[in-house]
């Protein structure tokens, strides 16, 4: 971009900042940088200008530029859910599509401050993962590079094993108000229920001086109920973390809280984006080959895939439907529901309030819209992938159940003190999908890496219930006796 | 409060994926390390020009998860209007599914399950890593010396120079000490207190060396026998012009009859016939006469064989390679025997005690490697046993 395309981009932006407010859309100031592609990959592979150094960053930075210098694949821009929101537009682009991607931005903005999944996330998160970042580094200069690597190996693959509701988000601080009373020696109330946590002889031990450290011989226990947060049980009861261990798989887990609102609303948050930005450059005066250049570069984004979901174009179709859909009612509608035409525009924002990708496709994926998308189901058949359903509620539910949990699967710890040796004992909530078994035999090392003991997880093989152990030296897997 | 910026720094300083990225290659040269068996024999590599990048299967860089099995699932996807139950949506390709690609024959679908995460790496990273292991075993001065080895010994420090080799430290120092004349205000590093540092060229001289390369063409050495024996000649052959300057290698090739061919015939070319092992020690050692007297030259006699020489001839053989091994830093025998079969030289052989002889059995592609490490090592402890 010369100098003369970055004042005409000032001045667009001024100009759609105006247009996006008076179309009711409401977001934080707006920090705008220019950036050439390595940057902008760069941030990309990381998630954050301001992330921690891993080599699986570098490998992934690796890729996308490679296919970026290649051709292959671009990314537009960065946008980060903070307060100012940062927004990296690459050097490279025309002057239109940085246009159009200012206006993208405003709506992820938008979505981001007035969305209800986000409602919990840090708006000051590029500080703190710069802060996080210098702790390991320190951490690095201390214990080893090594060291530092094999623990954020073994972090960043059990890092998605969080509870980000509310309740889960609430969960770490019970446990450091537990942690504050039981040094005060309150302990008794808070637990009655684990003989394990406190010997009558600790004060004589106390006596020594300090109390013992933390890092020795942790009190091993069961989580009350099943926990979602494995990361979180890890951290609050692996007898085999020292406390700087702890300190980083608690950055990991924070940082996934974090990503984690992104993860559940990819498709409502692309879509909303790409409705406004249509808005917005409408309202924009093009030259002609401007109007065809953005009509171009907005086909590209939509473009559907036989092989998977475009979140641009489902997302984009789902908010467009629902707006007409309350613009114009059927006469069904209005009798049965009370709807009254011409309400769109507030519905879609209510619907941007309230939902998250799960319930947003269960509510607003209709019928209709399904037939017209043309989805179908495909599924491997011998050699080829070939569609084998089309009818629309199992196309919807299928849908549906792939953004359940961000398209993660559900793991619950159920018992910390498994066989009464302290080993670990994870179940698979299974609802149909199997999983990997060459990546889940891959990665019950790591898990053994952050518990120290033997390691199990229960899942469903061929319709059978299957635990996989691993004790440090190889995973074997047994059928569950009936 | 300020609505919106826009702003174009320089980024130029920020290096941190490439720094990552760097930690990843890295961990691929780790990776190789551990894979190394497997990779000098992978066809293609040696079937390279030695120029163009390789893909090499590599096991250890994939991050793992908990996650799906997709190809179990089921999918959704978008069609383009009217799609029907059964439609294809695309077809399967094969090289996931264990079809054998060409070329690869009885190596592929060996260990169903596994596949490989790909790592693209050059023939010259693979070198790197093998070729540090590897050294002439019992290289000895000799008299007229014409190889060199060329190095560069940083030793001076002077104030003029290339911009890369500043010596930073120096400078600083100079910065710091004209600081603390009066009438300076601050450290400030000015173009007099650069300070530069400066290379010699040393010349070593070094020790003469021949390869003498001999290989079993007959007609009983099958397609994987001459397989096993040309890897190794190959990463020999590279091995000894990357890291010796002037190493010669003469290639003498054997069925019942000796001569010498050049390079290009003996990697590729196909012979038959009998086998009589004695004559290519013969030609060797009328080669060593003429051409190559022990007392100027260190001299490495290696022979591939299958083993399954002609009987009446074991006597003269034995007779020939201690002659050989009298005049030689080390004389390799390696056999290609893929079923452990007995083969009647290597019980004729398995008597020797001679310190230089070295003899090592490929029973596998894989210990192609090992038997690399065996012959181009110092006096190896033990020899391994037939």
């Amino acid at each position: 971009m010369t100098n003369e395309e970055m004042a005409q981009l000032g001045a667009s932006i001024e100009q759609m900042t105006e247009i996006a407010k008076s179309f009711g859309l409401d977001f934080y100031p707006m920090r705008y940088e220019v950036c050439p592609a390595d940057i902008i990959y760069t941030f990309g592979a990381y998630g954050m200008p301001t992330r921690f150094h891993h080599w699986s960053f570098g490998k992934q930075f690796h890729r996308m530029k490679l296919d970026y210098d290649l051709g292959m694949s671009r990314i537009y821009e960065l946008v980060i859910n903070s307060n100012p929101c940062y927004a990296f537009l690459l050097d490279g682009n025309t002057l239109l599509q940085n246009k159009t991607v200012c206006a993208h931005v405003l709506g992820h903005c938008d979505f981001f401050k007035n969305n209800a999944t986000f409602r919990y996330t840090s708006r000051d998160m590029v500080e703190r993962m710069a802060a996080s970042a210098e702790r390991i580094y320190h951490y690095e200069l201390q214990y080893g590079r090594g060291r530092v690597e094999q623990l954020l190996d073994a972090g960043l693959a059990l890092s998605e094993h969080i509870d980000a509701s509310t309740d889960g988000r609430n969960a770490r601080k019970v446990v450091k108000q537990q942690q504050f009373l039981q040094r005060r020696g309150d302990n008794q109330v808070v637990f009655t229920s684990n003989p394990h946590a406190r010997t009558p002889y600790d004060d004589l031990w106390e006596l020594d001086g300090k109390p013992p450290a933390d890092d020795v011989k942790k009190p091993i226990v069961k989580p009350r109920a099943a926990q979602k947060d494995v990361m979180l049980f890890i951290i609050e009861n692996s007898p085999a973390l020292e406390e700087w261990e702890r300190d980083i798989l608690s950055i990991l887990r924070e940082e996934m809280l974090y990503f984690w609102p992104q993860l559940e609303t990819k498709i409502m948050n692309e879509g909303w984006a790409t409705y406004w930005h249509l808005r917005i450059m409408r309202e924009m005066d093009l030259t002609d080959d401007e109007a065809i250049e953005f009509a171009k570069m907005h086909s590209g984004v939509v473009l559907p895939s036989r092989m998977s979901i475009n979140p641009y174009h489902i997302g984009l179709a789902i908010w467009e439907d629902i707006e007409r859909r309350w613009n114009e009612p059927t006469v069904d509608e209005i009798d049965k529901f009370g709807r009254q035409p011409g309400q769109g525009r507030e519905k879609i924002f209510e619907v941007r309030e309230m939902e998250n990708d799960v319930s947003f496709l269960r509510n607003y994926l209709t019928k209709e819209l399904i037939e017209k998308l043309d989805l179908y189901l495909y599924q491997k058949v011998g050699n080829d992938w070939r569609v084998v359903e089309t009818d629309w509620e199992k196309v919807r539910d299928t849908i549906v159940a792939s953004r359940v949990n961000g398209g993660i699967p559900v793991l619950y710890v159920e018992d910390g003190d498994y066989n009464r040796n302290g080993e670990l004992y994870i179940k698979h909530e299974y609802e149909g999908v199997e999983l990997d078994l060459r990546h889940l035999e891959r990665t019950l090392p790591y898990l053994h890496r952050v518990w120290g003991r033997q390691v199990h997880l229960q899942t469903v093989v061929e319709g059978r219930d299957v635990i996989f152990s691993y004790d440090g030296k190889k995973t074997q897997r047994r059928f569950v006796k009936e | 409060m300020i609505e919106f910026t826009l702003e174009r720094e320089d980024w130029s300083l920020h290096r941190k994926g490439q720094q990552d990225q760097e930690r990843h290659r890295e961990k691929v040269r780790e990776a190789i390390r551990e894979n190394l068996a497997d990779l000098v024999s992978d066809e293609s590599l040696i079937m390279s020009d030695g120029k163009q990048i390789v893909k090499v299967p590599i096991r250890s860089l994939e991050e793992y998860r908990i996650r799906y099995n997709f190809q179990k699932g089921r999918h959704a996807g978008t069609g383009s209007g009217n799609t029907q139950v059964g439609d294809v949506v695309a077809r399967g390709r094969p090289d996931q599914d264990g079809a054998p690609g060409p070329g690869q024959g009885e190596g592929a679908g060996e260990q169903p399950g596994v596949d490989y995460t790909e790592a693209e790496v050059t023939l010259d990273e693979i070198q790197a890593v093998l070729f540090r292991e590897l050294e002439l075993p019992d290289l000895a001065d000799k008299e007229a010396a014409d190889m060199t080895v060329e190095t560069v010994d940083f030793r001076d420090v002077r104030k003029k120079g290339l911009s890369t080799n500043i010596d930073k430290k120096r400078t600083l120092l100079q910065a710091i000490r004209r600081a603390g004349r009066p009438h300076e205000k601050r450290v400030s590093i000015t173009p007099e207190d650069l300070r530069y540092k400066t290379w010699e060229d040393i010349t070593k001289p070094d020790s003469n060396a021949v390869i003498l390369a001999m290989m079993d063409l007959s007609g009983s050495m099958g397609l994987f026998e001459k397989y096993c024996a040309r890897t190794f000649f190959f990463w020999m052959t590279r091995f000894l012009r990357t890291k010796y300057a002037n190493v010669q290698i003469r290639y003498i090739a054997h069925h019942t009859e000796a001569h010498e061919v050049d390079e290009e015939h003996f990697f590729n070319k196909g012979e038959s016939g009998g086998t009589i092992c004695s004559s290519a020690y013969e030609y060797a050692l009328t080669m060593i006469r003429n051409e190559y007297p022990p007392e100027r030259y260190n001299i490495y006699p290696i022979h591939f064989s299958d083993g399954d020489n002609l009987t009446s001839d074991n006597e003269k053989c034995v007779k020939l390679v201690t002659e050989l091994c009298a005049m030689s830093r080390m004389f390799g025998y390696a056999e290609v025997n893929q079923y452990s079969r007995a083969s009647t030289l290597m019980s004729a052989y398995g008597k020797f005690e001679l310190p230089q002889f070295r003899k090592y059995v490929i029973r596998e592609k894989s210990e192609v490697y090992g038997a690399l490490r065996h012959f181009f090592s110092q006096s190896s402890g033990g020899v391994r046993s037939a």
